[in-house]
Formats: structure tokens, sequence, C-alpha cells
């Protein structure tokens, strides 16, 4: 991974990312940049290519070009007489001798940038690569992107993001996994770099790459916490006296009752025990509990007025609860499950089917049977009485066809179309929203 | 902290707030009327959480000739800032206050709120707590109606009491033209341009509880309920879940996967029947 292996210590490409305000860019292997196939296009989004990209390889400018290079090269003595000023409009240049002229007069600046822009897009090519996104998950777990400031995301570590693509239209900004939002970098050196060198893509690919990290909080709200008390402690302390909780509450008279901070509240008033249904231990392999853990109930600023809630119906009252919220069941956004329990059908063809079967397993296998006769005779009682017992299955879907007529049957069949492709495709196409297509 | 108490133990001893409120890390405080220090009654209780109050209060007013040593200036100086910022919280609320913290906060001096769909919008100090040493300083973003850490390390040690936790709200109450208008516009995390999935289904769940408020709010006859709806993503696009609208939500959702996937369906039929 490293570039400095084979090259000089400082190349273009470490000292690029050594600049101050570079701190999010990953060093771009040097294997990666020389496969051509990784900068298909790029040619002509970058002015001066050839010369930028020779540039990021620490390769001596010249020589390999054509021979209409070398001719230039042997014109380069005239060149440097001539310099800039001496460009009057008499002289007729060919177009060669033009763009050899820039190329003396403003090699450094213009070639430098052109480089810079180069790096940014293959930068955010290599990021969705898997070295590349090694680099980044690296990074990432020494926090050298910084927190995310909201907050009830309680620190969650972020990651550098592009609002699009298209380089030069927005800088980069800062993905929370705690509350899916984008926040701008705190540090204003950052509103220098390019939002596209690190690409739509790669915020959610690098969650859906590694699952398994560790996206709660916790470890660190312990630390916080300690550090927001220790800090004003350190700055109040009023020798060392400690105020005692009488005299707090004295000061606090007549808001004292319902004012202990908010992170307390919640424990105490939570309604125990709200006992969930199984918890699905990952939803289109993203692991439940890394999905949104900053959002949700005890996640949401509850704005106070003397520790009174301000009422939703107030003009001023919270309108934007919706933002930060998450259901409790997490089932509830499963959809594919969802549809499945209403529709029949297998999620993904797996073979854990929904609702019915669950049920009769917990009855032991006789018992079983029956159960599942159950479920699907309440499905199906409403329009065909006719079928009874055994071979419950196939009576089933011709009930379902019946009734609904074709409708039913034809959704379930779309919906069925999408959810196979995407097994074919692997874990990627799974992952990835079929509504996405008409919403883009 | 250290040039502080060099400085004041020098004869120049007027104007305390005035420099108080100038100097580095304390842009958030504004500066309280002489009159609403001199009155007693806005102090009550306060000379129990305060040490050295006496003295401290006198600090504040600028009549402070107490001859003592360093060290004992020291805390009283400390206490002084104390008293300060906790009779801050209590001046803030009044009409005047307000009036000094809505200049501010036109002037975004508090900073401005660093999720990017709510496009630079001014903050506000905030506590989440009344009682000092509990909690530092958050700033409070009206148009997302969050709460975020001060960006400058040299504010995240600003007692949170000093603003108290009711401030931004009584704010906004007071002067309800400056609600700024909510947008509905939110992130929508992609992969190669597709949605993902998690976090779409995310999106319209809480699309359906933003829906289900406003037909309360609706019901309730509550004006300005109304969102902006305005640039940025809207995930309502294709509504679904949770809505009461599952049949359209589905449809819209289907019609996506069809323009991609279109000679799918026929397979996906067959598929069906012979299970």
């Amino acid at each position: 991974m490293s570039v400095t292996s084979s090259q000089s210590p400082e190349s273009w490409i470490s000292s690029f990312c050594s600049l101050i305000g570079h701190e999010y860019f990953a060093e771009v292997s040097e294997d990666f940049i020389e496969d051509d196939f990784n900068l298909t296009g790029l040619q002509s989004q970058v002015p001066m290519y050839k010369d930028a990209l020779e540039m990021i390889l620490d390769v001596e400018p010249s020589e390999t070009g054509s021979s209409a290079i070398s001719d230039e090269e042997e014109e380069e003595e005239d060149d440097g007489l001539l310099g800039e000023e001496q460009d009057e409009p008499g002289r007729r240049r060919t177009s060669h001798e033009t763009r050899r002229h820039m190329r003396a007069g403003s090699d450094a600046s213009v070639i430098e940038s052109s480089a810079e822009l180069l790096y940014g897009l293959i930068h955010a090519r290599f990021i969705t690569s898997r070295p590349g996104i090694q680099q980044m998950l690296e990074k990432y777990e020494l926090g050298h992107f910084g927190h995310c400031p909201r907050v009830f995301c309680s620190g969650v570590k972020v990651l550098p993001v592009g609002r699009t693509d298209t380089p030069g239209q927005e800088t980069v900004k800062l993905f929370c996994p705690g509350c899916l939002d984008v926040y701008t970098p705190p540090n204003s050196r950052f509103q220098a770099v390019d939002g596209a060198f690190f690409g739509t893509t790669f915020g959610c690919l690098f969650f859906m790459t590694f699952p398994d990290l560790d996206l709660s909080p916790r470890s660190l709200r312990h630390r916080t916490a300690e550090e927001d008390s220790s800090a004003i402690t350190a700055q109040q302390n009023n020798s060392d006296t400690v105020v005692t909780a009488s005299r707090s509450s004295s000061l606090t008279l007549p808001s004292a009752p319902g004012m202990p901070p908010t992170a307390q509240i919640y424990p105490t008033r939570k309604e125990e025990p709200i006992i969930l249904p199984e918890q699905p231990a990952t939803i289109n392999g993203m692991a439940t509990s890394n999905v949104a853990p900053g959002l949700g109930k005890g996640k949401i600023y509850e704005p106070r007025i003397y520790g009174f809630r301000v009422s939703e119906r107030a003009k001023g009252g919270p309108r934007m609860r919706w933002l930060r919220s998450k259901p409790l069941d997490i089932n509830e956004i499963d959809e594919s499950r969802i549809w499945h329990a209403k529709y029949g059908g297998d999620p993904d063809g797996d073979p854990v089917a929904p609702v019915d079967e669950t049920a009769g397993e917990g009855n032991g296998d006789g018992d079983g049977d029956g159960g599942g006769e159950d479920a699907v005779m309440a499905s199906v009682t409403g329009q065909s009485q006719s079928q009874q017992t055994e071979g419950i299955s196939v009576p089933a879907g011709q009930g379902q066809g019946q009734q609904g007529a074709a409708a039913a049957t034809t959704v379930a069949g779309r919906r069925k179309a999408p959810m196979r492709r995407s097994k074919g495709r692997g874990r990627m196409g799974e992952g990835l929203d079929g509504g996405g297509v008409g919403g883009g | 902290m250290e040039e502080f108490a060099s400085e004041t133990d020098s004869d120049y001893t007027s104007y305390w707030r005035d420099w108080f409120v100038s100097s580095r890390g304390n842009e958030y405080f504004c500066e309280i009327d002489e009159e609403y220090l001199t009155d007693r009654f806005n102090l009550t209780g306060l000379n129990t959480e305060v040490h050295y109050y006496q003295h401290a209060l006198d600090l504040v007013n600028d009549v402070f000739d107490l001859d003592c040593d360093d060290e004992m200036r020291e805390a009283i100086e400390k206490s002084a800032r104390h008293l300060y910022g906790l009779v801050h919280a209590r001046y803030i609320v009044t009409t005047r206050g307000l009036a000094k913290m809505l200049d501010k906060y036109k002037k975004a001096d508090f900073g401005k709120c660093p999720r990017v769909i709510c496009d630079s919008h001014p903050l506000l100090p905030m506590g989440q707590s009344d009682i000092p040493h509990q909690k530092a300083v958050k700033m409070y973003c009206a148009k997302c109606e969050d709460i975020y850490n001060p960006k400058a390390t040299r504010h995240a040690t600003i007692d949170g009491a000093y603003f108290g936790s009711s401030f931004h709200n009584i704010l906004f109450q007071v002067y309800p033209a400056l609600i700024p208008e909510k947008s509905r516009a939110r992130h929508m995390p992609r992969v190669f341009g597709f949605k993902v999935h998690v976090a779409a289904a995310l999106a319209r769940w809480q699309d359906g509880v933003r829906v289900e408020q406003q037909r309360g709010l609706r019901e309730a006859g509550v004006e300005n309920a109304a969102f902006l709806e305005d640039e940025g993503e809207v995930a309502d696009e294709e509504d679904g879940f949770g809505q009461g609208g599952e049949q359209g939500g589905e449809d819209s959702r289907e019609g996506g996967c069809r323009g991609r996937w279109g000679h799918g369906g026929g397979e996906g039929v067959k598929n069906v029947h012979e299970s």
C-alpha cells in the first residue's frame, strides 16, 4: 500500500497527502494509477492529462511522447529565449508552438492544478477499491476524519464524502453513520477540498464493506461526558469545595423538578418494558445495531421551557423529530420481510419462511403442522373456504391467485424478479435499493 | 486565564463585564445590564452557589476594592465568572437579554449549523441542564431542531448552565417570525447512484412519521405545519410503507424495478406458480 516503497521518501503523492487540508486523502498506490483501466475516461476530464499524470507518478517530464513532442523539444531554446513578453501579434505560431509555449510559461501552476484534479479523481476511484478502502479503514479507526458534531451521536466517527461526483461543485463533507446525515467539516481548511475527490459512493460502500465495524458510541460517550464535566470543573472549580445538592436545587428552584440533564431523563421515563419482537441480526447485509445508532427514541432533542416540553402544536413546536426518529422495532423497516409476510413468498429465497413457519416451529413437529395450517387457513378463509387440510402450500397459492386475480400474483411475480436478480449479483446487489432507479 | 489574572491585577479594574464579554472564548456571552445586576431580586439564591459571593459581585460591578493576595484574588475572579454566567442564564430570558442575544444570533455570532442541508443556518447556545457543572454548552439549530457540539474547543468548556435549557426555545416563542421554515430535504446515501436500501427504508419510515405528524397538526388546526419543499433530496417520491398508501408505494417501486429489469417480470411469475 505504501507508495514510498519504491520511490524516494517524498514522492509527489505523499507530499500532496501531507499538505495542510489534505489530511483526509489516502495515498493512492502507484500500481493503481499505472493500471490504465483505473483511469478510464479521466483523460477527457483533466486538462494536460499526460503531464499531470507524469507529475503524480514522479516521472521525468517529456520523452515518451511522439515525434511532435521531440520537435518541440528542439524548439525549446527559442522559446526560452523569446519568453512570454515577445509574443508579439506579428509572429504567427502554430498551434503546437502555442501549446508548447503555454506549457513552458505556466508549467508549474497549470500542471500542478491538473495533477491535483487528476489525483483527486483517481482517489475517488481508489478508495472504493479493496486496498483503498482498507487504507481508509485504518485512517477511520485512527479518527483522522473526526467525529459527528451532533450531540446525540455521541462522537461517532465520520467519513469524508462528496455530495456529487462532478468536480468543482461542492467541497468535501462528512458522513455520519450514526444519523445518516452529512456535515460540514469543522475546520475551514477543508473548504478547499473538492467533494468529488471522495465521491458519493464511498460513504455507504465503506460501511457495507465493513459491516462489523462497531459504531456504538458507548465507549466514547463516557469519555466525552467526563471530558465535559472535568473541563467545566477545571475551569470553574471554586477552590476545592463541592457544590452540594441542596445548594444547586435552591439555585434552580423554579425549575428544579423537571430539570435533570436530558440524558438522565430518558431511563427513568422509559415505559418499561416494551417487549420487542425478535430483532433481525441484519437487514440487507447491514448489522441491525449499525443501522443509524444515533437515531431513535432518546436520541432526539426535546425542546423544553423551564422543564416543560414544548408542545408539538405550539407555533414554535418541534417539527423535525421525524428526521431523527427510528422505529423501536427495527422489523418495521425490513420492508422485504413485511412485504413477504403480507403477500407470501420467501424474502430472497431464504430458507427462513416469514411469520407462519416460525410460529409453528415453536410447538414442535406435530403441532407445528397444525399451527402452519391455521395460519394459512386464516389467511385463506376470507375467499376460498373449500380448501381444507393437507397440501397446504398448493391450495394456499391457488387461493391467493383466485382472490387477487391476476393482480396479486403479478405484483408478487414482479417483486420476485428483482429479488432474484439481486441474489445473482451478490452482496452488492442486495444492498441496493431498487426504488433508486425510479427516483434518480 | 493567566493573562486574565495579570491584567486585572493591575489598576485597570473598571468595566469588568466589558472586558469579560470581549475576551476570547466568551463570544457567546452578551453583556448584562448594570441595573439587572444591581437588583438583588435577580440574584436570588446565587449567594449559596457562588463562593466569595459578595466579592465576586463587587468585581463584576466594578466596585471591587478588597486588598488581598493573588491566590484569593484569583479565586474571587473565578467566582466572578461563575456568577456572571449564572446571572447571564437568567438575564438572557428577559426582554432586554433576548434582544441582545437576538442581535448576536442574527450576526451568526454563535456559529452556523454544521448540517449541510441546513445551509449554514445560525445557531444558538443552549445548555442541556440548568444546573452548573453538568454539561458543556451545546449549539441549537432552529432549522433541524437538533443540538450540536460547538466547533471550537475554547467553547466546549463553557458551562451549559450559563445559557440554560429554556433560552433558545423562549426566543422563538417571543419572536415567532424568526422560526425558520423547515425543510423536508435530506441526505440520501447512495452507492453508484443507487439508494442504499436500509437508509432508504428508514427514510421512508421517517417520512411516514412526518406525514402522520402533519396530518395530526392539520386536524388540530395548527397553521405553519407545512414544510418547505425545496432543493435537495426529498425521499418522498416513492412514499411507501407505513403511510396507509402501501399499494401506491408498491406500484411506484415496482415501476422503478420494471424500468430496470423489464424482462424479469415473466420469469418471476412463473416462479411463483412453480412454488
